[in-house]
């Protein structure tokens, strides 16, 4: 306990050291920037400022990252609550009472209230995480390959099925960017697997082309000659942000709720943020005293859900960065870039690598504060950004992100994959597949694969290892109570009795 | 294309996405349990995929079967419900135009440098915009350019010329 308030102090020292903090500002700063432009969210974010990263060393590249990460999302939220255009799924649902907020002219109330009940959040998942990760950590040095895998299966399988849409194309998705990830040379015996004649491929599928392929250049794709032009928006002034006491009041308690759900959710691992909004949305719903108000513009609508999206993120944090298993897309893209640097996430992450742990932290905190300060003298320009038009938004994008995976490796082939991960994910988007359990997959895929092959051969074959072991059964015994939930709910909706408004 | 044979194509493409990679695997020694190959996982991911494949393949049927059941019954109520997502046509242009700009990045930066490879990535680009003017477009290029040598080449310092030797 007091170790951890000492190692925490150690973080913000080492956050707070002006190179550091720099590079943390510039991060929240551009990801702000490509979060407010239309049809990008962090995802794209993310991926195209990653080669900005690879110059730096470990610590202020994983400080920037966070930075681009809390700037996107806080970007999307703008576009939501002011355009009604979720450039990222968790925030379809600030939208449904966000947007209405606007068109009754309290837009600034609402990115304000969306700005507290984030740094609220984030807080209280932060706290949460300096406890919770040498608990875990400590749980994480006990288990074996079996554990692993067990835990690694439920995080595929829950980021599956407990996402929106069809559980089915979520798995089918999942097992696509697995099979991504064997593509290159087996650890094991060192055969080339599925890199037909390319030696580009002998190190593997590149996670910046793939991200940006399949979360870039597919959404041009699908929004080219659609996107037109955004109508003239409503003022938005400093002043009006500051939301009324009768208004703090009314989100004081959806707050804390929805903060509630959000660390619940995010301490299991593979359950999206997407999901966690529609839950704290839905319970805000449940137990108001007025659930037909929703959908006009309450306060709640905006509160509950953007602090369970922001406090899930921080409490995600736990189970990607002590046990290496990240929980969502995004969780898993800041993986793969700490494996660029060099870094392997697990439990041994906080033992030898103590100052990026704690440094990470502390500069969560430190990002959240630069994010309010920003964003109250910037307000007017990202308004102001939201109505650049799309034409001359996706052709700029396109060559940051041509010239963005050349440099990942000062190599042209990964232009040429951007391309066809491109067109595979607009394909699959067309489809209506969901493409981001694909870089889940694509990051889990090896360990999964590892650790199977581990706890195998440990037991000489016998597959029965993963139920003997106590933690390994547990966690395989949730997983089938998962999947046998999906059939039930999926037979009670075929049968046509009454579908639940949150099925999947 | 039509969502109503939407799911039946995605999962035709599964199934075959699927048995091609799990055919493929059975090159690299698939081994048994106890020793597995590097063949194993690869062919037990592709059978897995098939799978869903079949599974999406036959609920679609279903899906179908049920619609036109219910069709017969209570004429359009059903068939509005599927259709009720705005259809859009193929959009040729935009998509032609997004993947030659890829493309044409890719070949220029590696043949004739940084340079041309922006202003014909940013340029033709942007054609697939209905409603670009190539006014507009010729300033948008020439911008990013300026853009691209004062970040990228000067500023990150890329390893790419300006201009290639062979340019031209």
């Amino acid at each position: 306990m007091w170790q951890s308030l000492l190692d925490l102090g150690y973080g913000f020292g080492l956050a707070l050291q002006p190179q550091n903090l720099m590079w943390c500002f510039i991060g929240v700063l551009l990801g702000n920037l490509i979060g407010v432009l239309p049809g990008t969210g962090p995802l794209t974010a993310i991926s195209m400022l990653l080669p900005l990263t690879f110059s730096l060393q470990p610590v202020p590249a994983v400080l920037m990252l966070a930075g681009i990460y809390y700037g996107s999302q806080y970007g999307g939220a703008i576009g939501a609550i002011l355009l009604n255009l979720p450039s990222h799924p968790p925030h379809a649902v600030t939208c449904l009472d966000g947007y209405p907020m606007t068109r009754k002219g309290k837009g600034g109330t609402a990115l304000g209230l969306t700005m507290l009940s984030s740094f609220f959040a984030a807080s209280v998942g932060i706290i949460v995480m300096v406890f919770g990760s040498p608990l875990l950590v400590q749980v994480a040095f006990s288990f074996g390959p079996a554990e692993l895998f067990s835990i690694m299966l439920l995080g595929l399988v829950a980021g599956s099925t407990m996402s929106r849409g069809s559980p089915i194309k979520a798995v089918a998705m999942t097992v696509i960017g697995m099979l991504l990830g064997t593509v290159g040379t087996d650890v094991n015996t060192g055969t080339q697997r599925f890199t037909f004649g390319f030696l580009q491929l002998a190190d593997g599928v590149e996670l910046v082309a793939l991200a940006m392929g399949v979360f870039g250049i597919a959404d041009f794709l699908m929004n080219v000659n659609r996107l037109g032009h955004i109508g003239s928006l409503a003022k938005v002034r400093v002043r009006d942000m500051w939301p009324s006491k009768a208004e703090l009041k009314q989100a004081l308690m959806p707050m804390l709720r929805g903060t509630a759900v959000g660390t619940l959710f995010g301490a299991m691992p593979g359950t999206g943020p997407t999901i966690t909004t529609f839950i704290a949305y839905a319970l805000e719903q449940k137990i108001s005293r007025t659930p037909e108000k929703f959908g006009t513009g309450m306060v709640a609508g905006v509160a509950a859900p953007e602090a369970a999206a922001h406090s899930k993120t921080q409490v995600d944090f736990i189970p990607t960065m002590s046990l290496g298993i990240p929980g969502d897309a995004v969780m898993a893209l800041l993986l793969g870039a700490l494996m660029i640097h060099g870094i392997q996430p697990g439990p041994r992450l906080i033992i030898d690598h103590p100052d990026l742990f704690w440094g990470l932290i502390a500069s969560f905190w430190i990002g959240n504060i630069l994010l309010m300060l920003l964003n109250v003298p910037l307000i007017g320009i990202w308004v102001k950004l939201l109505q650049v038009p799309y034409r001359f938004l996706f052709p700029s994008a396109i060559f940051f992100i041509a010239i963005g995976a050349y440099s990942v490796n000062n190599d042209f082939f990964a232009i040429w994959e951007v391309l066809v991960f491109g067109v595979l994910g607009a394909v699959f988007t067309a489809l209506k597949f969901p493409v981001a359990p694909i870089l889940l997959g694509y990051v889990l895929g090896p360990m999964v694969e590892e650790n199977f092959r581990r706890a195998l051969l440990l037991s000489r074959g016998d597959m029965a290892i993963f139920v003997q072991q106590p933690i390994s059964a547990a966690i395989l015994g949730f997983v089938i109570l998962l999947l046998a939930a999906q059939v039930f709910f999926a037979v009670r909706a075929k049968s046509g009795l009454r579908r639940l408004p949150l099925a999947a | 294309m039509s969502p109503r044979y939407r799911d039946h194509l995605g999962g035709l493409l599964l199934i075959v996405i699927g048995l091609g990679a799990a055919f493929q695997a059975q090159g690299y020694e698939v081994g048994t349990l106890r020793q597995m190959g590097p063949g194993f996982f690869p062919t037990a991911l592709g059978i897995i995929l098939a799978l869903t494949g079949v599974v999406l393949f036959g609920t679609a049927i279903a899906a179908n079967a049920r619609l036109a059941k219910a069709s017969k019954a209570a004429a359009h109520d059903t068939q509005q419900d599927l259709e009720d997502e705005p259809r859009y046509s193929p959009e040729w242009r935009g998509w032609f135009c997004i993947c030659v700009s890829v493309a044409a990045f890719a070949l220029l930066a590696e043949y004739s440098g940084l340079l041309p490879a922006t202003f014909a990535c940013v340029f033709i680009a942007g054609l697939g915009d209905r409603e670009n003017s190539l006014r507009d477009l010729l300033v948008l290029s020439v911008g990013i350019s300026i853009a691209a040598v004062v970040v990228f080449w000067w500023g990150l310092g890329v390893v790419l010329p300006l201009f290639s030797r062979s340019f031209m």
